[in-house]
Parts: C-alpha cells; sequence; structure tokens
C-alpha cells in the first residue's frame, strides 16, 4: 500500500508533510490542491515530517492537503522515440502541451507509447544476459537505436524467448528473460532509471583516448575536448558562453547531442527550436534536430525543476552511451543548477557554506561530471559520454564556489575573458588562462601524432609560447612606450597578435568561418607557424605593425573564403608572395 | 471560495516584525492575499496553524488585536481594454479616483509561456539611437536593462525609447519611483498624444517600499493581456529594478532568512527571472519586451542585482559621460544586445554586422592610444587617426541625441571609416569595401 501524508507547513515551494508509513529519501509523491497533482521530491526526513520540494508553484495549497507518496525516485523513461524531442526537466514533452501557458500540474508522456518500431532481435534464445546488454534494435530516425536488458535487471539471465522481428509498439514485450532463481521477467522496449544514480552496466571505463572535434579552432587547436571528457566554459555574462555552446552543439563530432537549459533564457532555446530543424548536420547530411534532444528548464520554469533536468539531460545521454554511441552533454548553465540547490538548502535552513551555498556542493558537482566518460561495452562496442558545462561567475569572479568546485571535477577549462569580449575578439576564450589536460594524456598526443601530423602537441605548445611572449612583449611595450623598447619586442607582440587574429578568433555568425574542420585547422595553424617563425627584421615599430596589419587582413580574408576554391587559393598566393617579399 | 462566503476574522497577531505579522488561523492558502488593520498583506510561510504575512505597507501601528481577514485569493488584476490610459497603485487600483476597470480578474505572477510555444524574435525595434540601433539592435520580445548611475539621465532615454518604438502599447512600472519623475514620464506622455496607449502602475518614494513588490507582476499581467488575448506589441517599462530588490531583501531579510551575495536572498536570481522572462514574442504576433532599469552603485556591476540581470536579460545598455565630447553616450565596450544577431544584416543592410564590429575594435584601439597619450608616450600616425576617429564616432553616432535611421548611421561609419582609415586598416571583407567605401 502507498504512504500518504497531510501537508504541515508550507514555505515556498517546500512543504512539510506528515506521513502515515515509510518513506524514502528522493522518493516522489504528489500533492493535491485545486484539482490537480504537483510532482514533488522528498528531500529531508525529521520523524513523520518529510520535507518535499515541489516542481511546480505552491500557490493556494493548504494545510492539510492529500500526498500520496509513489515509493520510486525521479525517473526518467527511457524507450525509442527520445531524439529530436523537446522536454521540460521532469522530461514532459513540451510539444504536446496544448496551451500557450504551462498550467499547474501539466503533464505529458516523454514517449509515444502507441508509435510503431520496425524492430530487429539481435541476441538469441538461450543467451545469457545481464543489465545493457542488447536484446534488439528499432530504427529511431537514423540511429540503431538498442532495446536492452532494463538497467535495474542486475542479475544475469537465460533469455527464454524473443520477439520476432516485425514492426511494434514500445509497450510490446521483446524478451523473457529467467533469472537465476528460475523467474521470468518481460522485457517491453520502455525501461525507467532514477535519474539521480549512474547507469552502469559497462565493462570498463578507460581514459579518453582521441579528441571531439568541435570545428573551432581555441578548442580543437589550442585546448582540445577529449572524446568522454569533460570540460567547463566560465565567464561573466556577455562573454560569449552560449553562443560558443550553441556553436559546438551545430558542429561537434558526435552522434547524439543533448542539450539541457537549465536556468537559463527562455529565448535562447527558442533559437534551438527555430534553427535547429533546418539546419543540416555537416557529417551525416541529416537535419541537427535528428540527432539532438533538448531539455529545457529556463529561468522562470519551477527551481526544483530545474536541478531535475541536469540529471534528466545525464542519464539520458548515459542510456544512448550504452548503445555505442558517442553522445555529447551540454548544459548551460550548471550555476543556475548549484543556486537551485541554494535556494533548497536555504529554505530547509541548513548552514550555510561559502556564498551560502550548501555544504556538499563540491560534491555534488565532481559526482556528476564523474558520469561522463569512454565505456566499452559488454559486446565489444565503445560508447561515450562527453559533458561539456558552462559555469556563470557571481560577478565574473573565478574564485567563487561554483567556478572552484567545477574545476576540480572537470578536465578543460575554458575561461572566458571579459577583456577579450569587450574588445569583440570572440570565441573569447582566453588563450592562456585555459586548458585541457588531456593535452598532457600520452593516449591523446599519440592520437594528434597519428590523426594530425606529427609533433602537433609540440607545436600547439609552441604557439601557446608565442602568445604568452606577446602578451609579455605588450606589457612592456605599455610601460616603456613604442619607442622604449627595442623592435624584436614589437615583433614578437604583432606575431602573437596574429595567431590571435587568425587561429583564435573565429566569426561563430560566418557561414564559412563558424565551421573550421580539423583539417582546415592545421594547414592554417602550421601557416601562421610558419609565418611566425620566420625572423624578419623590422626597420622600426611602425614599419613593423603596418607589415602585420596587412597580413592579418589577408589571413582573415582567407578564414572567410571556401576551403579550397579558386579564392581560397588566391589569398594563400597572395600571403605567399607577401610574405617572400618581406 | 468558502472564505469569501463566511470571512472569518482574526483578531490575536502573536507576532510582529517590520514587515511581517504572524498569527494563529486554519484553512488558509499559500499566497493568498489577506488585509491585516486594513492593510493589504500576503501570505508567505504556513507551519501548522501558525501563518505568516507580509504587511506590504509595513507593520507601523499594527497592533496585536488588529482584524485580520484572509481573502481566499492571490493578487489580482482586473484586465479589459479599460487599462489603456489609467495610472494605478500597486495593488492596481485607480489613481486620482475614477471607476474601477471593468474586465476579468486575473491572478498575478501566473504561469509561465510553454518555451516551445514562443516564437524566435525578429523584428526589429528602431529608436533612432545609434548607440542601441546601430551596435546593440534590439528586438520585439527582448529584455534589457539600462545600468546607469542614479545621476544619468536613463528615465529620459528610457522614455525617448518608449515613444520612438511604435508598440501598441506601453506599459510603465515604476518602482520606488520619486513624484518628479513619475509626473515627467506623465506629462511627457500627455504631451506626446499617446495617453490612450498607456498603462501605469506606480509605487513613489512617498508609498512603502514593500508595495513594490507587486508591481512588475501587475505591469506583466496587464502586459499578457495585451500580447496574448489582443495580439498587441507590448513594451513594459520597469525602473527601477534595483529597489525593486532592495524590497525583495527587506522582506527576506524580516523572515531571518540567510542572505548570500551583498545582503540579497539566495534566490534573487529565480526571483528576477521570472520578472524578466515574461518577455516573449507569441505566435499569435503578440509580442511583451521589456525595458528596465537596474540603477549601479558608483558603476560597480558586479553587485548581486546587475550581476543576476546581466545574466538573465539578454544583454545590457551603458550610459557614459563621454568626457571628448561632452555627451553622454551609449557605451560601446559594455552595452551587449544579445539578440542583434537575429536582425543585423537580415532585416537591415547587409554590412551592418562588420561596420558594427570594426567601428567598435577602432573606438578600442582609440582607448588604447588615449592611455598611451596618458602615460606621456609618443603617438604613432594610426593612434592619431584612431584618436580623431573616435570623437567623431562619440559625437555622430554613440550620443543619445542621435535620432537617424539606421541606414544613415551605417554611412556614417563608413564615411568616417574613409575619412581617417585605409581600407585594410579596417579589416572588413573585402567586397563590402568594394560596395560600400565611399570613394572621395
Amino acid at each position: 500500500m502507498k504512504t500518504t501524508g497531510k501537508v504541515q507547513g508550507i514555505i515556498s515551494n517546500i512543504v512539510i508533510v506528515r506521513v502515515d508509513g515509510p518513506v524514502a529519501q528522493n522518493e516522489i509523491c504528489h500533492i493535491t490542491v485545486g484539482g490537480v497533482n504537483l510532482m514533488a521530491e522528498v528531500i529531508k526526513v525529521t520523524g513523520k515530517d518529510a520535507y518535499v520540494q515541489v516542481f511546480d508553484s505552491t500557490r493556494g495549497l493548504r494545510i492539510g492537503a492529500e500526498v500520496e507518496f509513489e515509493a520510486h525516485m525521479l525517473e526518467a523513461t527511457l524507450a525509442p522515440g527520445i531524439i529530436s524531442r523537446n522536454y521540460d526537466g521532469l522530461q514532459n514533452d513540451l510539444e504536446r502541451m496544448e496551451s500557450l501557458f504551462i498550467e499547474r500540474g501539466t503533464q505529458t508522456d516523454p514517449i509515444d507509447y502507441e508509435k510503431l518500431w520496425d524492430y530487429t532481435p539481435l541476441a538469441k534464445v538461450g543467451d545469457v544476459v545481464t543489465a545493457g546488454d542488447w536484446l534488439g534494435q528499432v530504427r529511431e530516425l537514423w540511429i540503431d537505436h538498442k532495446i536492452m536488458v532494463p538497467f535495474v535487471m542486475t542479475d544475469t539471465y537465460t533469455i527464454k524467448s524473443l520477439t520476432e522481428a516485425g514492426s511494434y509498439n514500445v509497450k510490446t514485450v521483446v524478451a523473457v528473460l529467467t533469472d537465476s532463481k528460475g523467474e521470468d521477467h518481460e522485457v517491453t522496449m520502455v525501461q525507467k532509471w532514477p535519474v539521480k544514480k549512474a547507469i552502469k552496466g559497462y565493462v570498463s571505463k578507460p581514459r579518453p583516448s582521441r579528441i571531439m572535434e568541435t570545428g573551432v579552432r581555441a578548442i580543437d587547436t589550442f585546448n582540445p575536448l577529449a572524446d568522454g571528457g569533460t570540460g567547463f566554459i566560465p565567464g561573466p555574462f556577455g562573454a560569449g558562453k552560449t553562443v560558443l555552446q550553441h556553436a559546438i552543439s551545430k558542429q561537434a563530432e558526435a552522434d547524439v547531442i543533448i542539450m539541457v537549459a537549465c536556468g537559463e533564457r527562455a529565448n535562447e532555446v527558442v533559437e534551438i527550436f527555430a534553427e535547429f530543424p533546418h539546419l543540416d548536420d555537416p557529417r551525416t547530411g541529416h537535419k541537427l534536430m535528428e540527432r539532438t534532444t533538448i531539455i529545457c528548464n529556463t529561468s522562470n520554469m519551477p527551481v526544483a525543476a530545474r536541478e531535475a533536468s541536469v540529471y534528466t539531460g545525464m542519464t539520458i545521454a548515459e542510456y544512448y552511451r550504452a548503445m555505442g554511441l558517442k553522445v555529447l552533454l551540454l548544459a548551460d548553465s550548471t550555476s543556475r543548477w548549484a543556486q537551485a540547490l541554494r535556494e533548497m538548502s536555504n529554505r530547509l535552513e541548513e548552514l550555510p557554506g561559502q556564498d551560502a551555498f550548501p555544504m556538499d556542493l563540491s560534491a555534488i558537482i565532481s559526482n556528476f561530471y564523474s558520469r561522463a566518460g569512454l565505456v566499452h561495452l559488454r559486446s565489444g562496442a565503445t560508447g561515450s559520454v562527453t559533458f561539456l558545462g558552462t559555469v556563470s561567475p557571481a560577478g565574473g569572479n573565478l574564485k567563487e564556489p561554483v567556478t572552484e568546485s567545477t574545476k576540480k571535477a572537470a578536465r578543460c577549462f575554458y575561461a572566458l575573458s571579459q577583456q577579450r569580449a569587450d574588445s569583440k575578439r570572440y570565441p573569447a576564450i582566453d588563450p592562456l588562462d585555459s586548458y585541457s589536460k588531456y593535452l598532457e594524456y600520452p593516449e591523446i598526443v599519440e592520437y594528434l601524432d597519428e590523426h594530425i601530423e606529427p609533433g602537433w602537441a609540440k607545436n600547439v605548445m609552441e604557439g601557446k609560447t608565442l602568445v604568452q611572449r606577446g602578451k609579455e612583449a605588450a606589457e612592456q611595450i605599455n610601460i616603456l612606450g613604442d619607442d622604449g623598447v627595442p623592435v624584436e619586442y614589437h615583433e614578437r607582440f604583432w606575431k602573437s597578435e596574429l595567431l590571435d587574429f587568425v587561429i583564435l578568433q573565429q566569426d561563430a555568425f560566418d557561414a564559412i568561418d563558424a565551421n573550421c574542420p580539423i583539417e582546415r585547422q592545421k594547414y592554417m595553424f602550421d601557416l601562421v607557424m610558419d609565418v611566425c617563425r620566420k625572423e624578419y627584421g623590422f626597420g622600426d615599430f611602425e614599419e613593423c605593425s603596418a607589415y602585420f596589419k596587412a597580413l592579418i587582413n589577408l589571413f582573415k580574408q582567407l578564414n572567410y573564403t571556401e576551403w579550397k576554391s579558386a579564392e581560397f587559393d588566391n589569398y594563400r598566393q597572395q600571403i605567399d608572395t607577401f610574405v617572400a617579399g618581406k | 471560495m468558502e472564505t469569501k462566503a463566511f470571512q472569518k476574522i482574526y483578531t490575536k497577531i502573536e507576532n510582529i516584525t517590520k514587515a511581517t505579522v504572524s498569527l494563529r488561523a486554519t484553512g488558509v492558502g499559500n499566497d493568498e492575499l489577506a488585509t491585516v488593520g486594513g492593510h493589504l498583506a500576503q501570505v508567505v510561510k504556513i507551519m501548522g496553524d501558525q501563518v505568516t504575512l507580509q504587511v506590504f505597507e509595513g507593520t507601523e501601528g499594527i497592533s496585536t488585536d488588529a482584524e485580520v481577514v484572509f481573502h481566499g485569493v492571490p493578487p489580482t488584476l482586473k484586465v479589459g481594454d479599460g487599462l489603456a490610459g489609467r495610472f494605478f497603485n500597486a495593488y492596481g487600483q485607480p489613481l486620482e479616483g475614477g471607476a474601477p476597470v471593468e474586465g476579468e480578474e486575473r491572478e498575478i505572477g501566473g504561469p509561465t509561456v510553454n518555451p516551445f510555444k514562443r516564437r524566435q524574435p525578429s523584428e526589429l525595434i528602431a529608436t533612432g539611437i545609434a548607440g542601441i540601433d546601430l551596435n546593440n539592435t534590439i528586438v520585439s520580445g527582448q529584455k534589457i536593462p539600462f545600468f546607469a548611475d542614479p545621476d544619468q539621465p536613463y528615465n529620459q532615454v528610457m522614455a525617448n525609447v518608449a515613444l520612438r518604438a511604435q508598440a501598441d502599447k506601453i506599459i510603465l512600472g515604476g518602482m520606488g519611483m520619486t513624484n518628479d519623475d513619475f509626473l515627467y514620464f506623465k506629462n511627457l506622455f500627455e504631451n506626446a498624444g499617446v495617453l490612450d496607449r498607456i498603462v501605469c502602475f506606480v509605487n513613489t518614494t512617498e508609498n512603502p517600499p514593500v508595495e513594490r513588490l507587486l508591481v512588475p507582476d501587475m505591469a506583466l499581467t496587464a502586459a499578457e493581456y495585451f500580447a496574448a488575448d489582443k495580439g498587441e506589441k507590448v513594451l513594459v517599462l520597469l525602473t527601477d529594478m534595483t529597489l525593486y530588490a532592495d524590497a525583495l531583501a527587506i522582506v527576506s531579510n524580516r523572515m531571518d532568512q540567510i542572505p548570500s551575495k551583498d545582503s540579497m536572498p539566495g534566490s534573487l536570481y529565480s526571483d528576477l527571472a521570472k520578472i524578466y522572462e515574461k518577455a516573449v514574442q507569441l505566435p499569435s504576433g503578440g509580442s511583451i519586451t521589456i525595458i528596465a532599469v537596474t540603477t549601479l552603485s558608483g558603476g560597480d556591476i558586479t553587485h548581486a542585482v546587475p550581476d543576476n540581470t546581466g545574466y538573465i536579460t539578454e544583454g545590457q545598455l551603458f550610459l557614459r559621460n563621454d568626457t571628448d565630447t561632452g555627451k553622454v553616450i551609449v557605451d560601446p565596450f559594455r552595452s551587449l544586445s544579445r539578440l542583434k544577431q537575429l536582425v543585423i544584416g537580415k532585416k537591415t543592410r547587409e554590412d551592418h554586422p562588420q561596420v558594427m564590429n570594426a567601428a567598435v575594435r577602432l573606438y578600442s584601439d582609440a582607448a588604447g592610444a588615449k592611455t598611451k597619450l596618458e602615460n606621456g608616450f609618443d603617438l604613432s600616425d594610426y593612434d592619431e587617426r584612431a584618436l580623431a576617429f573616435a570623437k567623431e564616432y562619440s559625437d555622430k553616432l554613440l550620443s543619445i541625441d542621435v535620432n537617424i535611421d539606421i541606414e544613415e548611421m551605417l554611412d556614417t561609419a563608413w564615411a568616417l571609416f574613409a575619412k581617417h582609415f585605409k581600407k585594410s586598416e579596417v579589416t572588413i571583407k573585402s567586397e563590402l569595401v568594394a560596395k560600400y567605401w565611399p570613394e572621395a
């Protein structure tokens, strides 16, 4: 029998419920108010009182309202039909909601239970299987969506029967499995999983050994993100976090992209809704929407659901990873999630940690980031979840708790700098503060040697040094004046400017420059480095700056022209002539 | 609704703070309104039979035996076409008497628009001010605040924007506005002959601060009526959101909540977002655009209020006194309109994005040259030209007294480029240079 209770107290969206039976931490319950059911989650229990956070507005709720507990935690529904959907933080399908305004208590199915899928079995009767093993597959858009032994079934099972190939809806029993005690279990195409727990069901989780191409030069060339890796983008507002994340979501070399708009602006999500169904994925030729799922809990939607949204996103990502796919999870912004935790903790009157955030913030963040990664599956396939989150540090100060905690958990750090944003040097990724730990991984260095060119990592380090030296030279020039330093200082400074303008800066709104494939990145970087390795010996600083300004202009035109077109070769010729002429 | 039929009167208040009272009562709903000794109040916390009320006007003079009556409903506003041309207080009651508005009674601070039903903002709102139209184009359905010091003419600029913006309705939400400023807006709207398009909800400095908390929700409920029900283009002006946040801080402080940054409540982000996110482009063609004012203390944008605001709004507009020209300009470095990409070069001329960026970059070079000059170094020829450009750019384009259309702004920018720079120095796509560079 289900535990029930009555409302005893209300403080904003925290409700205290007097219960008549057992309740579990994080258990889901429903509160009845004015004929609608509000979903809530248990976050604290003291004696007979359960403190629940309501995923909706508690307006008009009265003492004594009926509460029913569901005996399970917050779960995601996992089945074919998730790709291309637009969910809220609790996996309600926003597209199926009819009214313009989201009325309180509205719930919609995350998937279509009636749609027919072409199903093919992959396993054989008599096979011994366990959680995550593939039983069959359906074609979801262009993905072979694997139907797996549900992740909650962790025993070993023998397949007793399998449904033949055919057209079925997701409720159809596709297999009957016999467990070690001889009991039979029916498996359909739908399974549920509590979002706050990591999905296991893989053999091993090795270190990442290849990079994930994003088409953004400042990332791929300078600080590459690994496939199955983690990274984060902190930056003050206006520094271009969201533009950068959108660019990555369009261009990244992934099979499935899960975008979690967590407590951010609705208009930014609308941009994705509007654009993605029309944009082509340059790699597969499919529409971008055909590989994207959006989880949208914008800043005006209930705070508690905001916290849930990142977990819902991660769970869906892990589900597709178990099919041997490359999944990229983007969350904008994890600070809003942390703030939701803060609001809860505050209302529970917990003793606050730094900046009033909960004490266990750091643990929560690193636990979440650890769910990403590359995995070897039992089928021999490899799947990955790459996670890239943004952080919105208060006042742009990177010494705040969310940034600091994330820095401990994530392997790539793309610091967006206010100064670069102010001078419109986009993407404003600071070349010196940012880092990618993956450049230090021997397996990644080897991968780069093999797939880009031998000694690539070393060349990149040379480029970074060049930027560093350029910055030092610029400081000297500022202190001592143009005439107060040797001309070599100007040359050094301008070489770093060349690298900055041509490689680090990229026009996200230009059709050609927005996406720079790795082959083109290599070409451009090598070209710039060749120019920079030359010693020029200018007569004076004016000559030096004029020379490089003209050169930057030529290089920029090269970035704007179509790869290997006649025009491109023409500009390349001009650059060669220009450089040879000096 | 039973509380309405048998209104129970309570007369035993147990606790009184400066902003809240609490008493024992039953059958009370969260968020509902009540009257405490004749003053309006709202339920903010219920623990068993202990109910805490936030009294909007403050609790001065309230005695422990004051009559408390619960209304059984959250704050509401009667919406109808009769709202137009009227001035209301924070409770939505007409100022200067006059008949109450006829219409449907709606809860304020209602549900949010389904993000999937939103449309992408795509209509440019021309203001004639180049600092906005050229560099930081505003789009319908956008939310954008002015970040300004208290001494800057932000209300004047905002009023100008409102009048030129060709909105169907202009809704002013005034929070902690001085009576003088209120009269300024009122006279301006009257003189411009646009009173029939105006709705005002005003809390002046003469009114109690906590009342301000109702103003944005009142204004936006009215806005939603005109935008969603009537399909109109609505422009909402909110001034000053910093004072709104201060009122939030007062209440949370009285309720013993642990403050986070700058003594603001931990929920400040969500509180502000709930307001700003009402800005929307609806499928019916109606839209709500929000232009707000966030006053800064000493230009500090890292303070919790501007900082949280910046993360919510789609950009911000900075006003600055330019010492070179002696005019107030829209600061090109710190101002930003995030939605401008949706219209520039699409609804405006193709060269708009590149001209905008090039001009700002050259202006930034001038700032560098200025630093050099201040440090006592010799200027190069390029520096001299950049400085000359910056001065003219500031005077002819950035200044808030400019009122020209966007093509004219672009032509002016090209003329300035040609006057001060060589083609290669502006780093604009060569095809655009070929097309628009004015040949002498």
